[in-house]
This record gives C-alpha cells, sequence and structure tokens, in this order.
C-alpha cells in the first residue's frame, strides 16, 4: 500500500500525541544518539517534529523521515524525563508500523519476522541447526565473558563479539511445566523470552532454581513466541499481532499469581506495550491481554516484592559487582533497587557503582544490526564506565543488555563477566 | 542551496557536518516558541572555532542569512531561520576552555551546555548564578544572546551580570575582542554590552569570559501561604522594603497551585489563593537573621500559614513544586503559551488583577507563577493552537498583557527575547527612533544583513 492520503489519515490519529510536545527540548539532554551526532534529527523533539511535518504535508519525503525514526534505541530516555509527559516510546512505535504500511518491509526483514520468528517450530528448529553447526565458523574471543568472533561471518555480523547459541536450549531441557505453588503460596507464569531461551539458557535455570528453593509453582507452557518488540520495532504491525496472538493461546488457561520474566524488554513489552496496541484486536484478546499484562513482572521485582527478599547485611564480600540500569527496567518499568537488591543477597559480592549506570547500552534490539556504529560508539562509553568503577563483574536484568556489554567488554579484551542479577543469586543457593 | 555553494561549506566543515536532506532541515525550522516553522537551505555545524568563523564569512560573502544556533529552546522564535537561510549549529563548540579559581572567571565555548557548566564550576567550589529554565540544555552563546534570567535574578542578577568579555566573529570572519580577565576594564567600547542579548544579530560568538562567584554558605526555603493574592504581592514588596533581598521569591496562583498537586502530589494547599515561595542564603548568621525577618513580614502581612523548611529534603520539596510549575500546567492541554511580561515589582497586584480581567475577557484558562521578586511573572495560557477561534482569542489576550505590562511601566520580555514573535511590539515600548537607530546600527555592523535578519527590529 503506498497511498499517500492513508499515510496522512494514520498520521492523523497520532495528531493528539503529537501536539503534546511542545518543543522544550530537555530531551537533549538525556538521548544517547543525541550525546553523539548532536543532530536534532535524532533526539525526540526531532522526531516528533518531522512526524508533525510530514502530517501536515510540510514535509514531502516519508522515506527520510522514516530514516530518522530508524535513527532511535526506544530507550525510554526522552520519554522519562519529558516534562509534558509525552509518549515517545508509544508514538515511534504506531509511527515506525504506519511508515513501514506506505513504504513496505524490506525483504530481509519480510523472511526473518514472517518467514521465521512467527512459526515458533520453524524458527527453534532453524536455531537447533544453527546452534550445531557454529562452532565451524566461529572461533572463541573471551573465556570470562564466553564470547566468540567470526571471520567468516563478518559480512553479517561485522567485528561483533558474540555468545554462541546454547547447545540445547531451554525448552530442550524443560519442554513444558506446570508444578503447584508449593511454601511461598505463589505460582508463576514464565516466560524465557527467546534470548535466554536460545543464548543465555544460564539464566533460564537459574530462575527455575530459585523458583525451586523458594516453593514456588512455575507453569511453563509449550509453544511459547517472541515478545513481539523485534518485529514492532520494525514497524512489522502483522508479526506481532501473530506473536501475541501465539503467546495468548500458549498461556490460555494456565492458573498463575504472576507471569514473570528475566527478561527486561520482554517485561516491558508485555505490561506496557500489548496493553496499548490492544485495541486493534478482538474484545476477548483485549481481555486477555488486560489480565497478562496486569500479573507481568520482572523477576527481580517478583522476588523482592512479592516473595520480600532481603538481604541479612549490606554485602561486602571479595567480588565487586558494578549494575548496568537496562532501559526496559528502570525507565520503562521504575524498576532499579530491586536487582541491587538481589546481588545484596549473595555474601560473596560487593556492589560498586558505576557513573551512568542507567545509561543506555546502546543495544536498542535490530538497532544494533541496522546501525552498528552508532550502536558501538553509544556502547564503548558504557564500557568505560563499567571498566572505570573497576568491578570484576557487572550485573544487568536483560539479555540484550548482556549480549550488547559483552561485545564492548570483548572486544577491548576486559576480563569482566557479565551476569543475570538472577545468576547471582541463584549462585548462592 | 546552489552544489557549488554547498561543496564550499562542506570544505569549510567537512562533509559529515552539512545537512541538506528534507527532514535534517526540517529539524531546524522551529525552536520552543509557538509559532509556525520556517525551512533553512543548509545546516551547518562547525567542529572548530576557526571553522565557525570561516563559515561566517562564506556566508556573507554570498549574502545568505546565517541563524546561529544552541539547543534551540527560545520561546521568542529568536533561533527559527530565515526562508531558504543557513543555520549553524554551536553545540560541537562546547569545550570549557579555563575555570581560573584565583581570579574568579570562566571561558568557555559558545555550545558549552549551562547545567554542565554550572557543575563543573560548583566542583571547584565556585557558584555561577545564572539559572535559566532551560539549563540542562540550553547552551552558554544562547543564554548570553538571549541575556537569559532564572529564578535567582533578584539577588543575584542575569546573564549579563556575569559576562566580562565576548570575543566575535564579524561578517567578514574576522575576530572582534571586547572585555577582559580583569575585574576593572575600560579598554575600548563596551562591545561585548552590545552582544548581550542581541539574539544573533550584530555578531557570531566565538568565546565567552564569564564571572564567577563565591557560592553561599547556607539556605534557608520557606513557603508562605495566602488566602489573597493581593496580600501575597503586598508581601513580596514589604521584604524588599526591609531591605532584604532574597535569592529567590516566587509566586504561584490559585490554579497553578490546583495543577501542580494534581500532578506532583506535593502536598501544596489547593484552597490557597497564592504562594510564595522564598530562599534566603549567604552567612549562616545571616541566613537566620533574615529568615527570621521574612517570617515575620509575612505574618505581618496577613498570611495564614508560614512552612520553615527543616532540612535540605523539605528544601528540595518546596522547590521541586515550584519546578514542577510549567510541566504541570503544560499537561493540561495541548498548547502552552508562556509569557514573560515584567512589570516593576510594586506593581504586580495591579497587573494580576489584569491578568484575571484578560482570562475572563478572552474566557481563556491563565495560570500564573513566575520570579515575583523581580517582577517578572509567567502568565501561561493553556490552550490548543489547532483550534483557529480560540487562537485568535490567545493572540488577542497576550496583546491585552502588553498594553497593560507597559502601562504599568513594565517592559515586553524579562527573560525571553523578542526575537521574531515580539518584535511587532517594540515600538509600544520604545520609540521609532529606537527602531531607526538599531537598525542603522545593525546596518552598519552587518551591511548584507545575514545576520539573524528580522529578529528584534525586523527588516
Amino acid at each position: 500500500m503506498s497511498d499517500m492520503k492513508e499515510l496522512l489519515r494514520q498520521l492523523g490519529e497520532l495528531d493528539d500525541q503529537l501536539v503534546s510536545c511542545m518543543r522544550c527540548g530537555t530531551c537533549q539532554a538525556v538521548c544517547p544518539m543525541y550525546a553523539q551526532t548532536g543532530r536534532e534529527s535524532d533526539v525526540a523533539r526531532g522526531k516528533i517534529a518531522l512526524l508533525e511535518g510530514l502530517a501536515y504535508q510540510l514535509v514531502k519525503d516519508p522515506a527520510g523521515v522514516q530514516d530518522k525514526l530508524s535513527r532511535c534505541l526506544l530507550c525510554g530516555s526522552c520519554a522519562a524525563n519529558c516534562p509534558t509527559g509525552v509518549r515517545v516510546v508509544d508514538i515511534f512505535i504506531k509511527a515506525r508500523a504506519i511508515l513501514v504500511t506506505y513504504m513496505g518491509l524490506p525483504t530481509v526483514k519480510k523472511i526473518i519476522f514472517r518467514g521465521m520468528l512467527t512459526k515458533p517450530g520453524l524458527f527453534n528448529g532453524l536455531m537447533s541447526l544453527a546452534s550445531k553447526f557454529q562452532g565451524l565458523f566461529t572461533s572463541p574471543a573471551n573465556d570470562v565473558i564466553g564470547t566468540s568472533c567470526s571471520r567468516m561471518l563478518a559480512p553479517i555480523i561485522g567485528e561483533r563479539h558474540f555468545r554462541l547459541l546454547a547447545k540445547t536450549p531451554l525448552h530442550s531441557d524443560f519442554p513444558s511445566l506446570d508444578t503447584p505453588a508449593g511454601k511461598s503460596g505463589l505460582k508463576v507464569a514464565f516466560f524465557p523470552g527467546c534470548m535466554v531461551d536460545k543464548m543465555y539458557t544460564g539464566v533460564g535455570t537459574a530462575s527455575l532454581k530459585v523458583f525451586a528453593h523458594h516453593g514456588v509453582g512455575v507453569f511453563l507452557p509449550a509453544d511459547q513466541a517472541c515478545c513481539g518488540i523485534p518485529a514492532l520495532a520494525s514497524g512489522d504491525m502483522e508479526s506481532y499481532f501473530t506473536l501475541v496472538r501465539e503467546n495468548l493461546a500458549a498461556f490460555k488457561g494456565g492458573n498463575y499469581d504472576a507471569l514473570v520474566t528475566p527478561c527486561a524488554s520482554c517485561t516491558a513489552t508485555i505490561k506496557d506495550v500489548w496493553p496499548m496496541l490492544a485495541d486493534r484486536m478482538s474484545p476477548a484478546e483485549q481481555e486477555a491481554i488486560k489480565v497478562m499484562a496486569d500479573k507481568t513482572m520482572d523477576i527481580n521485582a517478583f522476588l523482592v516484592d512479592r516473595l520480600g527478599l532481603t538481604p541479612p547485611a549490606p554485602a561486602a564480600g571479595a567480588t565487586v559487582v558494578t549494575m548496568h540500569d537496562p532501559c526496559h527496567l528502570k525507565k520503562a518499568l521504575g524498576v532499579s533497587v530491586q536487582p541491587r537488591t538481589l546481588v545484596a543477597m549473595n555474601s560473596h559480592y560487593a556492589l560498586k557503582e558505576m557513573a551512568g549506570a542507567d545509561v543506555c547500552c546502546g543495544c536498542g534490539g535490530s538497532f544494533t544490526l541496522t546501525h552498528p556504529e552508532m550502536s558501538a560508539k553509544i556502547g564503548q562509553q558504557k564500557r568505560e564506565n563499567i571498566k572505570n568503577s573497576g568491578a570484576q563483574v557487572v550485573a544487568t536484568g536483560c539479555p540484550a543488555c548482556m549480549m550488547q556489554i559483552s561485545d564492548m567488554l570483548s572486544r577491548n579484551g576486559d576480563s569482566i563477566s557479565v551476569k543475570h542479577p538472577i545468576e547471582l543469586y541463584a549462585e548462592s543457593l | 542551496m546552489n552544489d557549488a555553494l554547498k561543496k564550499e561549506f562542506e570544505a569549510l566543515v567537512g562533509k559529515d557536518n552539512v545537512m541538506e536532506s528534507e527532514s535534517d532541515r526540517f529539524s531546524y525550522a522551529y525552536d520552543a516558541a509557538v509559532l509556525e516553522p520556517v525551512m533553512p537551505s543548509l545546516v551547518v555545524r562547525p567542529a572548530s572555532r576557526e571553522a565557525l568563523g570561516r563559515v561566517v564569512k562564506l556566508a556573507n560573502d554570498n549574502g545568505l542569512p546565517l541563524c546561529v544556533r544552541g539547543s534551540g529552546t527560545n520561546l521568542s522564535g529568536g533561533t527559527i531561520p530565515k526562508l531558504g537561510g543557513l543555520v549553524v549549529l554551536t553545540n560541537a563548540l562546547d569545550k570549557i576552555l579555563e575555570i581560573n579559581e584565583a581570579d574568579l572567571y570562566a571561558i568557555v565555548e559558545p555550545g558549552v551546555i549551562t547545567a554542565k557548566f554550572a557543575a563543573e564550576v560548583a566542583a571547584r567550589g565556585l557558584f555561577y548564578p545564572p539559572d535559566p529554565g532551560s539549563q540542562a540544555v540550553s547552551t552558554m552563546g544562547g543564554n548570553v544572546a538571549e541575556n537569559a534570567g532564572g529564578l535567582r535574578g533578584l539577588k543575584y542578577g542575569v546573564t549579563k551580570d556575569y559576562v566580562m568579555g565576548v570575543d566575535f566573529f564579524d561578517v567578514d570572519g574576522e575576530i572582534v575582542k571586547s572585555g577582559s580577565r580583569t575585574v576593572k576594564c575600560v579598554t575600548g567600547l563596551n562591545l561585548h554590552g552590545l552582544m548581550v542579548g542581541s539574539e544573533g544579530t550584530l555578531g557570531v560568538f566565538e568565546k565567552i569570559t564569564l564571572k564567577l562567584v563565591p557560592p553561599p554558605l547556607a539556605q534557608k526555603a520557606m513557603m508562605a501561604i495566602f488566602d489573597d493574592i493581593n496580600k501575597a504581592s503586598e508581601t513580596v514588596a514589604a521584604i524588599i522594603a526591609a531591605k532584604i533581598v532574597p535569592a529567590t521569591l516566587e509566586f504561584m496562583d490559585n490554579f497553578t497551585i490546583r495543577t501542580v498537586e494534581d500532578f506532583a502530589h506535593a502536598g501544596l494547599p489547593v484552597d490557597a489563593a497564592a504562594l510564595l515561595l522564598i530562599e534566603v542564603d549567604g552567612h549562616p548568621g545571616q541566613v537566620a537573621d533574615e529568615a527570621e525577618k521574612v517570617e515575620a513580614i509575612c505574618k505581618k502581612m496577613g498570611a495564614l500559614r508560614i512552612q520553615v523548611a527543616k532540612d535540605a529534603a523539605e528544601r528540595n520539596k518546596v522547590w521541586e513544586a515550584r519546578r514542577a510549575a510549567l510541566s504541570a500546567l503544560a499537561r493540561v492541554s495541548p498548547t502552552t503559551v508562556l509569557e514573560d511580561a515584567t512589570v516593576p515589582r510594586s506593581k504586580i497586584p495591579a497587573m494580576m488583577h489584569a491578568l484575571g480581567d484578560i482570562a475572563s475577557k478572552y474566557k481563556l484558562t491563565i495560570g500564573t507563577f513566575g520570579h515575583a521578586g523581580d517582577g517578572n511573572l509567567h502568565p501561561t495560557i493553556l490552550t490548543d493552537r489547532r483550534n483557529k477561534e480560540e487562537w485568535k482569542r490567545v493572540e488577542d489576550a497576550i496583546d491585552d498583557i502588553f498594553d497593560v505590562a507597559l502601562g504599568l511601566g513594565g517592559t515586553l520580555s524579562g527573560e525571553h527575547g523578542i526575537g521574531i514573535a515580539k518584535s511587532k511590539y517594540m515600538e509600544k515600548e520604545t520609540s521609532k527612533a529606537t527602531i531607526l537607530f538599531s537598525r542603522r546600527l545593525k546596518k552598519a555592523l552587518d551591511p548584507k544583513g545575514i545576520l539573524n535578519p528580522g529578529k528584534i527590529i525586523g527588516e
């Protein structure tokens, strides 16, 4: 569909949200992209002005606006600091979809989202095949961090240092679970998310270990799909709705007190984004989304706020840990104390804050693939802050941040391991 | 922009620092003023002061109008370019060149962010007082070009009181030097004084020398609650009459109080007709003494209640409420028009009365807060610029506000600048001769009229 009228009509629907930006420019103080480039079109105010310009036909080039919109990590730093509370991330997600409807989805993304990601069986099969052969074209890069690099894949992945896919994904070891609540009296639905399922399986097993230790029942249904954020960030609304529906089906009939994920991005997506876009789905689906979203919690927040974990004493262990606040935890959900509490539960560690702990790591999901140089520049700053803290471990509650930070540290040859807070806590049990 | 000229700019500042696409240019077509966007033909971002000078010369050689832009937070359209003109960004020139603790001055490039500068100065145990509302993002060059104010204006003055010198480029890209690192300097014409508040119409700043002061050793903040706006306004006059100059003396009307409370739940008294937020600072002994006197004056003038902040946390709460004022008001409706007509402080009761009349005459919602101590109120009109009929009433109301302010012996703008938003009212406050004099001055310095044309004095 490349109908200008329809594009204008859809942008018109965003008008009430766009108009709430008063152009004060406060977002310039916190935007990680703007800090690198100093360009107005990289900051929220500029992008909102461009969308308004397009809607009122003052700007005639939708492709140019789409390109600017793609230069955003969706980290939400601007929204969290906006004096007038403009829902910047909501606007950008919707606008990306509107522009993709007008411009069309690139073929590569079509193949990835519509051909693979939305078909969990096929996606799992392909990933498991890849995990068997990845050793042939990669070589180890950093033992402490557990990263590899690949000359053969350089045209696709660049200079990245990455973690190999797990030999067996979490869903092979735990195809499904349905255990009753134990001594805690609570039962959770567990949503590991794609990266924990396929790459950071240790985070998944640590989570299950902690649930078992505290007598928390677990409902882990088979056939879980991606939460949808990668498709949505690329403006592929169709794939997003397919993924949400697959997840609604997978969790249907589950009886649980909270839906818990160890992935900040999955949590923020289910809790905030699903309800935001629910009005485009059926009334029954809207109701199911509301129930799921209301129950969704980050795993750190669940353990501290619901189970009431409190550290026995201020941690003063031998190993120094520094914390990175994922944007989707702190800025989107207001969760920043709980991961620190979880680390303090393990007396082997001592916490030392880095400068700018809540500044974006530069991953931004697929942003790191579409804008690798910018992503690495922002990531390098994060690496400097981690390094300067003197910590031996950096902990963060989002697998996407873990991947980006691992890449940055590994490329610099640093011996600092990257962990999820749940892993550090599980070690103590 | 023709290709040859574009290439010349690329040669001066580097290809990566030249922006020409429609979407790039449109993102420099506006600033924080509620005005229509105007498209430039090219945007350049010089990465060195030398390159900045060469850009000015090339623009002048080609008669290309240029608009210098820091962070684009201007509230009077001063950074909205001329149609087809050039936008010159200063935000790559962001080095603090020197902070001199022995001689109490600093030298900065124009693109240094105000809050970062103030923090760096504070880290050396010194104080740069001007604190405009946009300080988290505004640039020092912009602050000087607009003579920015802030909450501390009453006691500490505004940007102009801290500018010791400005080196700037004339239209030929030559450096003109004015001022000094010394407290006293009568060498040459006071050209840096001319540059302050010139809104980019007379020269392009290369570097700025700023005065620093020792920070106050103690502060005390309090909130005085009134059931009558007049009593609050009269209290302001009484405090000053008692020879006490608080660091800040801020006012909020009932509408603003209620809106802030809805938004921030700061525990404000929603029934109060007006609030005064007062802070005295200085030597601990003086602070205790003045705080006591201010409290007594507030009581005598009929304050219902006075809450004195007992510690840093309580003090912070008082100022959080004030800082939330604009955000809270701005959330009420799509468009927020923040005015800054200013009157002598003794005329604040009359001004408040007139604002109430204007709001009912034009059936508009106006929340008023601001710097009562220096007569610089911010009547804030809450509207929707998409509603043409209402927008007409807003424009008429603004005309009335200016008439009233001028009638009371006040001024069009306390701290936001004239830009293009208020240039049409200039003659009302000054005189025809003032405008002609200013235009002749500009013509002599900028014969081709390339420096931010149309601002302050029209064309």
